[in-house]
C-alpha cells in the first residue's frame, strides 16, 4: 500500500487523541448517525432486501472462485473494444505504469476521479515525484486534498470537517491550486459547492488526461462502471483525450446482467438513496465521443494473496458501499485516520491487514479495534462477516501460523507483544479446565474480598482507569448451591 | 423436565444473585434445575481474541459437562452465542484442518440444547408472565450477542412487560454495543470506555431507576461506568428483576 500511513502508531494509540477530540466526536457522530438512519429507511423500502444480499454475495464468490478466467475474458473484451490493459503486481508497479502513460502523452497534470485505489497506491504522491500533478475533482477529497489532509471515511472523505473548517481550507488554498475562492466566502452548502463548480470547471476544459479507477468491471463486454453523486467525475470520464483506469482485480463481475443487484444495494446502502444519480459505463473507445485513448491499470497488491485465505477472502466481496463505517460504535469515536490505512472502519480492519500483512504495529493491532458487536456484518450489503474474520486475523496475530505472501505460502510467527497475554491465556485456560483450581481461586478471592482494590495495577489499569470493578461478593455460586442442595463435592 | 444450569465463569464468581434468581424462576415453573459442578468455562474470551486452539479444550471440557440433559440454560447472551454460534464453527475449523470429526461430534449434542435465559422461558416453556412484581422504572439495552448472534428479539420485552408494578422506559440508541467487548475493553480502553459513557448518558436521559440486560458482563461494564460517572441509575440483570415478587422484591 501507499508509503501514505506508514510510521502509524497502532489503533489504541492513534484513537486516543480522536476520542479526546471533541470537535472530530461531534462531527462523526452526528455525519454517522445522520446517515444511519436514512440508510435503514431506505433498505426497508425493498422487500428483496435479503434475496440482494444473497444474490451479491454469491455473484462476487462466484467471480472470485474463476478470477483467473473472468479477468483474461475481461482483458479480452477491454482489448477488443479499443482499450489497452496492462497488469500491475503492487502498488509500485502500478504508478510506474500510470507515470509512463502520462508522461506519453507529454502532460503535467492529470484530473482524477475519487478512487479507493488510487489513493491506496498513492498514486497522486507517485505522479508529483514524476513532475505531474494531479487534481482531485470530487468535493470531499477536493477538500481533503486542498487542506493537506488524509480522507477519513470511504464514501465522505471529509466526514470529520465541519463546514467552517471546510471555508477556511478554500479561502486558504484555492489560489495555489487554481481559480482562488470567491471573496467573502461563506460557511453555507450552496456558497462552499459554487466556490468548488467555479475552481473545478477551469480544470476540467483544460485537462487532457483523467484517472479514474471504477465501481465494477464487466468481463463480458469489458464495460467499467462508475457510481457517484456529483456528476464531476463523468466530467472527468467524458472531457480528456486520454482516460487511465486503475482498478483493483476484484472488481471484475461476468455479466452486465449482475449489475442490476449492486446497483440497487450500492446507492441504498452507501449514501441511502434509491439509485445514485450519476451511474457512468466505458467500454474501450469509441471515435465520436468520449477519450480517444482508454489504458486500464488491473492492480493485484496483495489482492491475490489475500484470495488464498479461505476466511479472509470474503473481504474482496466488499464494494465500498461504507455502510460498515456508519455503523461502527468503534469508528464513530475513532474516527478514520486512527486505522492508518484508505480503508477505515470495519472493511479497514479486516482489510488493510490482509493487504499489507500484520507485520507493523499498526496492522498487528487493526483486528482488536472491534467489539465484536456484530453491526457492521448486520447492516453489509455482501454479507462479509467482519466479526469472523476478526477474529480470524487475531489468531494469526497471537499465534502465527501458514499465509501466502506475494503468492509464496510462509509460515508466520506470532507477532511480537503478546508472550505475556499468551501465557495468562494458558494459565487460565489451565485452571478453567479444572473446577476444583477455579473453585479454590473463587473462595480466596471472596475471603480476602475487603482487601481489593476497586482498581487494578498493571495491563488491568485500562480498565478502572474508568470503570469501577463490582465487588465481590460473600459466596461464589456453586458454594451455595452446594450448601443449599448438597450434591457432588470438588470435582478433580 | 429436567435442565442444566450453565451459569458461567463470570456469574457463578461475581453474580451469584443472578444464579440464584434463575433457580428461583425454573423451580416456580416446575422446572427440574441442576448444576453440574464439574462446569466452568465456555472459553469466549480465549476464543475472541485469538486463541483458538486455547478455547477447544473447553468446548471439549463443556460437552463433558452437559451431555444428556434435555436442555442447558444459560443467563448470558454472549456465552450462549458462543455455544451456539460459534462451537459448530469450531468443529468446522477443525475437520478442514484435517482434525476428523471428534470435536464436531463431541459438540453436537450440546449445541441445539443450549438456550439463553429469556429465550428459554418464551420459546420452551411458552411463559410471558412468570408472575413477578418489581416497582421501579426500568429501560432495557439488548446486549449485542444477544440480539444479532441469538437474535432474542423482543422475547426479554414481552417478559418485562408483563412484569406488575414496573415501569419499562425506552431506552434511545438501544442497539448500540454498550463498549465492553471482553478483552476490547482492556485492549481498546479509551474508545470502550467512550462507548460506555454514552450508553449510561442515553440511560440516564431516560430517567429510569434501573438499567436491565440479559448479561452481566455488560452490566459489569456499563455499572462499572455508571458509579464512576456517579449516576443514580443502577444495573440489574432481568432474571433478578423477574424473580422479584410481592412476598420477596427484589431492591
Ligand atoms: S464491508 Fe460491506 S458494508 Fe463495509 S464497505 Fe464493504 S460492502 Fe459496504
Amino acid at each position: 500500500m501507499s508509503g501514505t500511513f506508514v510510521g502509524m502508531p497502532a489503533f489504541p494509540k492513534a484513537a486516543h487523541d480522536a476520542v479526546n477530540n471533541p470537535t472530530l466526536r461531534g462531527n462523526l457522530r452526528h455525519a454517522t448517525q445522520t446517515i444511519r438512519g436514512k440508510r435503514e429507511k431506505a433498505v426497508a423500502e425493498l422487500s428483496d432486501w435479503t434475496a440482494l444480499r444473497e444474490a451479491g454475495k454469491q455473484i462476487k464468490d462466484h467471480a472470485l472462485r474463476h478470477l483467473d478466467r473472468y479477468l483474461v475474458q475481461l482483458e479480452e473484451s477491454v482489448t477488443a473494444a479499443g482499450g489497452t490493459v496492462h497488469w500491475a503486481s503492487d502498488a509500485d508497479e502500478a504508478n510506474r505504469i500510470v507515470a509512463g502513460l502520462v508522461k506519453e502523452t507529454g502532460e503535467s497534470e492529470v484530473l482524477k476521479v475519487k478512487s479507493m485505489a488510487t489513493q491506496e497506491i498513492g498514486l497522486n504522491e507517485a505522479l508529483a515525484a514524476e513532475g505531474i500533478a494531479a487534481y482531485e475533482t470530487d468535493l470531499a477529497e477536493l477538500i481533503v486534498q486542498l487542506g493537506e489532509d488524509r480522507p477519513s471515511h470511504i464514501l465522505v472523505p471529509a466526514i470529520h470537517r465541519n463546514r467552517g473548517e471546510i471555508r477556511d481550507i478554500f479561502a486558504r488554498e484555492m489560489s495555489e491550486w487554481g481559480r482562488p475562492a470567491p471573496e467573502g466566502l461563506a460557511d453555507t452548502s450552496a456558497e462552499l459547492a459554487e466556490a468548488a463548480r467555479l475552481h473545478l470547471r477551469e480544470k476540467f476544459l483544460r485537462a487532457k488526461v483523467g484517472v479514474s479507477g471504477a465501481n465494477f468491471m464487466v468481463a463480458e463486454t469489458g464495460t467499467l462502471v462508475v457510481v457517484e453523486s456529483e456528476g464531476n467525475g463523468r466530467m472527468c470520464l467524458t472531457l480528456p483525450e486520454t482516460l487511465i483506469s486503475v482498478v483493483g482485480i476484484e472488481k471484475v463481475v461476468p455479466s452486465w446482467r449482475d449489475l442490476e443487484v449492486f446497483l440497487q444495494t450500492l446507492p441504498r446502502s452507501s449514501t441511502a438513496e434509491r439509485m445514485n444519480p450519476y451511474t457512468s459505463t466505458w467500454t474501450g473507445t469509441t471515435d465520436e465521443d468520449g477519450p480517444k485513448t482508454f489504458h486500464l491499470v488491473l492492480l493485484d497488491n496483495g489482492r491475490t494473496d489475500t484470495l488464498a485465505d479461505e476466511v479472509g477472502r470474503q473481504a474482496l466481496r466488499c464494494i465500498r458501499c461504507s455502510a460498515c463505517l456508519n455503523v461502527c460504535p468503534v469508528y464513530e469515536r475513532a474516527g478514520g485516520h486512527a486505522y492508518g490505512s484508505v480503508y477505515p472502519g470495519p472493511i479497514g480492519a479486516i482489510l488493510s491487514p490482509q493487504l499489507r500483512g500484520t507485520q507493523s504495529e499498526i496492522d498487528a493491532s487493526l483486528p482488536y479495534a472491534s467489539s465484536l458487536c456484530g453491526a457492521c456484518y448486520e447492516v453489509c450489503p455482501v454479507a462479509i462477516d467482519i466479526p469472523e474474520v476478526l477474529v480470524h486475523l487475531r489468531e494469526r496475530v497471537v499465534e502465527g501460523g501458514p499465509v501466502t505472501r506475494e503468492g509464496t505460502k510462509v509460515v508466520l510467527r506470532p507477532a511480537k507483544g503478546h508472550a505475556a497475554e499468551r501465557t495468562a491465556m494458558r494459565a487460565a485456560r489451565w485452571a478453567l479446565g479444572r473446577p476444583g483450581v477455579l473453585r479454590t481461586g473463587q473462595r480466596l478471592a471472596s475471603r480476602t474480598r475487603r482487601l481489593h482494590p476497586r482498581t487494578l495495577p498493571g495491563p488491568g489499569k485500562a480498565w478502572s482507569g474508568t470503570r469501577d470493578l463490582p465487588a465481590l461478593p460473600d459466596e461464589p455460586f456453586r458454594d451455595w448451591w452446594q450448601r443449599v442442595h448438597g450434591g457432588e463435592g470438588d470435582e478433580k | 423436565m429436567r435442565v442444566a444450569l450453565f451459569l458461567t465463569c463470570v456469574n457463578d464468581t461475581l453474580y451469584p444473585g443472578t444464579g440464584r434468581a434463575v433457580v428461583k424462576i425454573l423451580t416456580g415453573l416446575g422446572v427440574e434445575v441442576d448444576f453440574p459442578m464439574a462446569q466452568t468455562c465456555c472459553g469466549q474470551a480465549h476464543y475472541n481474541t485469538g486463541y483458538r486452539h486455547q478455547a477447544e479444550p473447553l468446548a471439549r471440557h463443556f460437552s463433558e459437562v452437559f451431555t444428556g440433559y434435555e436442555a442447558i440454560v444459560t443467563p448470558s447472551g454472549s456465552c450462549g452465542a458462543m455455544v451456539r454460534e460459534l462451537y459448530p464453527r469450531m468443529g468446522e475449523r477443525a475437520r478442514a484442518e484435517g482434525r476428523g470429526n471428534t470435536l464436531a461430534a463431541a459438540l453436537e449434542p450440546v449445541v441445539p440444547k443450549t438456550y439463553e435465559f429469556t429465550e428459554f422461558l418464551v420459546d420452551v416453556l411458552g411463559v410471558t408472565d412468570v408472575g413477578a412484581y418489581y416497582p421501579h422504572t426500568v429501560t432495557y439495552h439488548p446486549t449485542c450477542h444477544g440480539m444479532r448472534s441469538l437474535g432474542l428479539g423482543d422475547r426479554p420485552l414481552r417478559l418485562l412487560r408483563a412484569v406488575k408494578g414496573m415501569e419499562l422506559v425506552e431506552l434511545p440508541g438501544a442497539d448500540e454495543c454498550c463498549g465492553f467487548g471482553g478483552t476490547f475493553a482492556l485492549k481498546n480502553s479509551d474508545v470502550s470506555a467512550a462507548m460506555g459513557a454514552d450508553k449510561v448518558r442515553n440511560a440516564e436521559a431516560t430517567g429510569a431507576e434501573v438499567l436491565c440486560a440479559a448479561d452481566n458482563s455488560c452490566l459489569m461494564h456499563i455499572g462499572g461506568t455508571m458509579t464512576r460517572l456517579r449516576t443514580g441509575i443502577r444495573p440489574v440483570h432481568i432474571a433478578e428483576i423477574l424473580a422479584s415478587t410481592e412476598e420477596e422484591p427484589a431492591v
